[in-house]
């Protein structure tokens, strides 16, 4: 019984030592739209995200009525008329970091792709992003990317009116800071 | 004794440590999402800060300037003549600014009795769902008044203060999911100078008004305010005072919003809704009218200082 105690006990405590979480609640997002009329720039600084490290999981999730605009008006209009944020409040990514160890981070960024699982308005899209992972002389895992989304794959409609105010292909720019679980 | 002690340490230790296996396997986006909830405030209760000439809930957030101008034209029922009011249009300009995201200011001036107004206009209580729960928008709103006409009778002695009005309400509304919105406004007008004695300076009114979405850019709006008699007995060009009643649409483009309204009154502001409106929409004493606003952003939010 003991042994199988003291077995059973190293298998969970390496189990817990093996799957090591880094995660993080004040992750920035950026989107950026280019438009013949204008541009539109957008921040999310409370964007909640975790890598699994042993296996190089990923998640992120954000609230969309987090994103503050440069015009009041554009996040009204943001909120209320293209991402409806009543019916669709969260945006969020699961996935996974290609051939992710974690042991082989440095200082300076090492690319990755990831591939996963972006649901925004409701709307699931598979993704493969390229990104940059390090290890920040603190220790913590610092990642960053840049990819392009295009709106009408998560049926998010532009009104004829404002065709050239708002672009269909919208630039995401992720930056996170990782902390121990 | 002892024995029994130790096989139940063991037992323990190995529900511990499957359940620290178990809970190593969940999914990353649970851990994500123990968050507690997060306030959701509710937005766009109404298009604009008015809903046809009356105020709406809405205030212009931190930095934002707000111009607006204001047409009414003369009665439909004038005729081809008048080209059915068109020929005789009263406008007013206005600008309100946000102090904060909650307080504005504006100024505005209007080509009936060429008056100036100025208001103060604070949202007090927010509605909200979520972590926190609150039915109900509250904005409390006043406003001077200032006619700058001639007098009237410029022989006898005229007082400044008789050039003065007031207006002070208080503005309840409730959006329902995302269809529609009702508002109370309970509303004083205080004039200080009145015709007849049997005229009240205060007048009390209650408005209602709503908001109904018709498409994410274009919603149905109306606003009645309702004046309990016994308050005004005198009347304005020989016609008797009327309850203000306005239908409009709120047309959503970018960064305008256009109103375009059917109405009894004649003026722009609360002043001229309750008290000074004599149009009777069984008469067809109706002006067409709009409203056409733009909104500059002054001062940036934080998050855009540096970038």
């Amino acid at each position: 019984m003991k042994r199988i105690a003291i077995l059973a006990f190293l298998i969970g405590f390496s189990s817990i030592a093996m799957s090591q979480k880094v995660m993080t609640r004040s992750g920035k997002v950026t989107f950026h739209s280019e438009a013949t009329l204008e541009n539109i720039e957008a921040v999310n600084n409370q964007v909640s995200s975790a890598i699994n490290v042993t296996n190089g999981d990923l998640a992120f999730t954000m609230l969309m009525k987090a994103f503050t605009f440069e015009k009041a008006l554009m996040q009204e209009h943001f909120n209320e008329k293209y991402v409806e944020s009543d019916k669709f409040p969260k945006s969020n990514f699961k996935g996974s970091i290609i051939d992710f160890d974690v042991a082989k981070l440095t200082t300076k960024p090492t690319e990755f792709t990831v591939t996963g699982t972006l649901t925004i308005h409701g709307e699931s899209k598979e993704i493969t992003v390229k990104g940059f992972i390090l290890k920040n002389a603190a220790g913590d895992i610092e990642a960053t990317s840049t990819f392009l989304i295009n709106l009408s794959d998560f049926k998010i409609e532009i009104p004829s009116t404002v065709k050239n105010n708002i672009s269909n292909s919208i630039e995401i720019r992720v930056k996170m800071t990782y902390e121990p679980v | 004794m002892s024995q029994y002690k130790s096989k139940f340490f063991c037992l323990a230790i190995i529900i511990i440590s499957t359940l620290n296996a178990a809970w190593a396997q969940d999914d990353l986006l649970d851990l994500l999402e123990t968050d507690e909830p997060a306030v959701d405030y509710t937005i766009a209760t109404f298009k604009s800060t008015k809903v046809v000439s009356g105020h709406s809930v809405e205030t212009n957030a931190k930095g934002v300037l707000q111009s607006t101008i204001g047409h009414r034209f003369g009665r439909i029922n004038g005729g081809y003549q008048e080209m059915f009011g068109i020929d005789n249009a009263t406008i007013r300009f206005g600008f309100d600014y946000g102090l904060t995201d909650n307080m504005n200011i504006g100024f505005g001036r209007s080509s009936y009795q060429k008056t100036y107004d100025g208001t103060f206009k604070w949202k007090l209580l927010k509605q909200k769902s979520g972590a926190e729960n609150f039915p109900i928008t509250a904005t409390w709103v006043s406003s001077i008044y200032i006619n700058s006409q001639a007098w009237p009778e410029p022989d006898r002695e005229n007082f400044f203060s008789s050039r003065l009005y007031y207006h002070h309400s208080v503005l309840l509304a409730r959006k329902f999911s995302n269809l529609f919105s009702i508002q109370l406004m309970p509303t004083i007008v205080h004039r200080n100078l009145v015709k007849t004695a049997k005229d009240k300076n205060t007048v009390f009114s209650m408005g209602a008004a709503t908001s109904i979405r018709l498409t994410k850019s274009l919603r149905l709006n109306a606003e009645y305010y309702f004046i309990p008699s016994g308050q005004i007995e005198s009347t304005i060009g020989g016609e008797k005072v009327q309850n203000s009643l306005s239908v409009g649409i709120d047309i959503e483009t970018g960064g305008h919003v256009f109103q375009l309204h059917i109405t009894n009154s004649r003026g722009m502001t609360e002043k001229y809704l309750i008290g000074e409106t004599t149009g009777n929409w069984l008469k067809g004493d109706i002006h067409f009218g709009f409203n056409v606003t733009r909104v500059f952003t002054l001062i940036k939010p934080k998050e855009f200082k540096d970038l």
